[in-house]
């Protein structure tokens, strides 16, 4: 094999492993960037999520519910990875959590300490759908909500068409964890109330709004403020006009 | 190549015929039931921890699947190729899944890296089953439309380990043919399958031994490993007449070269998969599992005695 033979040979060679490599790269970003099903409580991020779980399935094996399921091929996230469908078994947030104790990559916090702060996914509602928005006394999901009273809520809400006001449910993100009894019991053909990634449905307000009335009720913000915020948070009090706005910022709806 | 050496020592060269006992014919098949009674068992063993519940000692007997599993509810296994994906992608892991990768590792460095290919993997079943076939067929090597250069397997076995460490992802996990189909067959069957029928259609009619012999990065990462094995398929150049019965049979071409083989007295290759195969054919009994330790002292003795050199790692 003469020099340019050995170069022209090296190149194809180079040019074959670089072409399916670059064709394999794309399909395992492909996989990685879909929407993110749920996880097992105790979950790394997604994407380090996907690229620690070893698909060994003990984690399927330790869930005493058979909650948990590898992903199949063409299933909805990285194949052979465990996730669960409430609607079919909802986590029943085990307070050993024998799922993350065995997971043997650290994929699933082993140590993961509180199953109440377990944040699998995300229980949002349909109002279109949910029979207490229609006006009826349901407040399942308010019920059987494991983390009663502080991840669902019944609140009264005015209804225009009677006298009578409407108790709804309503989510409240920083105790959901996404466990999915709610969707799980939800007595609707198909469930009015989901557990979806909080990344679908969360926005995020922005440091720059500064909600007023919300930091005066919160003495440790109020505490932390520097001196000079203060006096310019003061200083609008003495223009005309003042009073109403204190009105407004006094607490209570109008 | 290799088959085309002169018979040694000019005796006539007798080829292997298949006993007509039962006896006969068990003794001929003794590695291949072997391997598939521990394939078949450890699938079952996997399959009656996940659906029966067995136990050992009070903890479940083998739980989880050839990726990562835990004996006995003591002794942690693992993967260490899907480990040295992850570790390529710069994570951090705990301590359980290094401990299994590390023993998982030791106990093939002493049976030889790819035992795991011929007597643990389940896509074992559908190779054997398409080199069958073939012989049903009556295709042979030169039939096929396809060739691939020897290196392949380790260029693809280097690939994955280069996009595992750009992607931070398990490149050949994430799509593994072999953990599908072991998963498929442990938790239920599903569309997984279609990579294991590919695989069989590539070995049946386009490549022979093409996904083991050529393909796979996993069985190139145990072929590595295997280099350094102390089980190995031990070779008595003096009574072998070349006869050629263990080339036509071997799953891995490559790795019976006779020269090889009478310099260090064994197939030495990492990509023997210690099927067995060829001793089980071989009709001068030349060909014999051994430690090798062993294999290399008998070597020498062989120098000694004046003919081939070697014996040297």
């Amino acid at each position: 094999m003469d020099r340019r033979q050995f170069i022209v040979g090296a190149a194809k060679g180079t040019a074959a492993a670089a072409s399916g490599g670059l064709l394999w790269y794309a399909l395992l970003e492909q996989q990685a960037r879909a929407a993110p099903p749920l996880r097992p409580p105790g979950a790394r991020a997604e994407r380090e999520f996907a690229a620690t779980c070893i698909k060994c399935g003990l984690c399927v094996k330790a869930c005493p519910y058979d909650t948990l399921k590898l992903v199949k091929a063409a299933g909805p996230a990285a194949i052979g990875t465990p996730t669960f469908t409430p609607r079919d078994v909802p986590c029943f947030m085990c307070e050993n959590i024998p799922c993350a104790r065995v997971c043997p990559t650290g994929a699933l916090d082993s140590v993961f300490p509180d199953i109440a702060k377990a944040r699998m996914g995300l229980a949002v509602i349909d109002p279109e759908n949910c029979l207490s928005w229609q006006g009826l006394r349901c407040e399942v999901c308010y019920r059987v909500c494991p983390v009663r009273g502080k991840a669902i809520s019944i609140s009264n809400h005015p209804r225009q068409i009677s006298k009578h006001a409407l108790f709804v449910p309503v989510v409240h993100s920083e105790a959901c964890t996404g466990c999915g009894i709610c969707e799980k019991r939800c007595p609707t053909e198909v469930a009015a109330i989901r557990i979806v990634d909080p990344k679908l449905v969360q926005g995020r307000i922005g440091a720059h709004y500064r909600l007023g009335w919300k930091h005066e009720q919160a003495p440790t913000v109020e505490s932390e403020a520097p001196a000079a915020a203060d006096a310019a948070r003061s200083a609008p009090k003495k223009e005309p006009g003042a009073g109403g706005l204190d009105y407004l910022n006094r607490g209570g709806t109008p | 190549m290799s088959a085309s050496a002169p018979a040694s020592g000019g005796r006539p060269v007798r080829h292997f015929e298949m006993p007509g006992s039962l006896a006969g014919k068990l003794r001929v098949w003794r590695f291949t039931i072997a391997r598939r009674v521990v394939q078949f068992g450890l699938l079952l063993a996997f399959f009656g921890t996940l659906h029966w519940g067995w136990t050992l000692l009070g903890a479940p007997l083998l739980a989880g699947n050839l990726s990562a599993a835990k004996l006995a509810g003591a002794v942690p296994l693992a993967d260490p190729f899907a480990v040295l994906q992850m570790l390529a992608g710069r994570h951090a892991l705990a301590t359980e899944v290094l401990l299994g990768a590390a023993l998982t590792l030791g106990i093939y460095s002493l049976l030889g890296g790819r035992v795991f290919c011929a007597w643990v993997c389940p896509m074992n079943f559908v190779t054997d089953a398409a080199f069958w076939l073939r012989g049903k067929l009556g295709l042979g090597a030169g039939d096929d439309p396809v060739r691939l250069p020897s290196p392949t397997r380790y260029v693809i076995l280097a690939v994955m380990l280069v996009l595992s460490a750009a992607s931070g992802l398990m490149a050949f996990e994430a799509f593994s043919p072999v953990a599908m189909l072991h998963r498929e067959l442990l938790y239920g069957v599903g569309l997984g399958l279609t990579g294991a029928l590919g695989i069989f259609l590539l070995d049946a009619l386009v490549l022979r031994h093409g996904w083991c012999g050529n393909l796979c990065p996993l069985g190139a990462f145990w072929a590595v490993v295997g280099r350094a094995a102390q089980v190995r398929v031990a070779f008595d150049n003096g009574s072998c007449t070349r006869c050629g019965d263990c080339v036509k049979l071997c799953p891995e071409p490559r790795v019976l070269h006779f020269g090889n083989a009478a310099a260090r007295g064994m197939i030495a290759s990492g990509e023997c998969t210690n099927c067995g195969r060829c001793i089980a054919v071989c009709p001068e009994s030349s060909l014999r599992f051994d430690l090798r330790a062993r294999i290399r002292g008998a070597a020498n003795g062989a120098t000694a005695h004046g003919s081939t050199p070697g014996g040297s790692t």
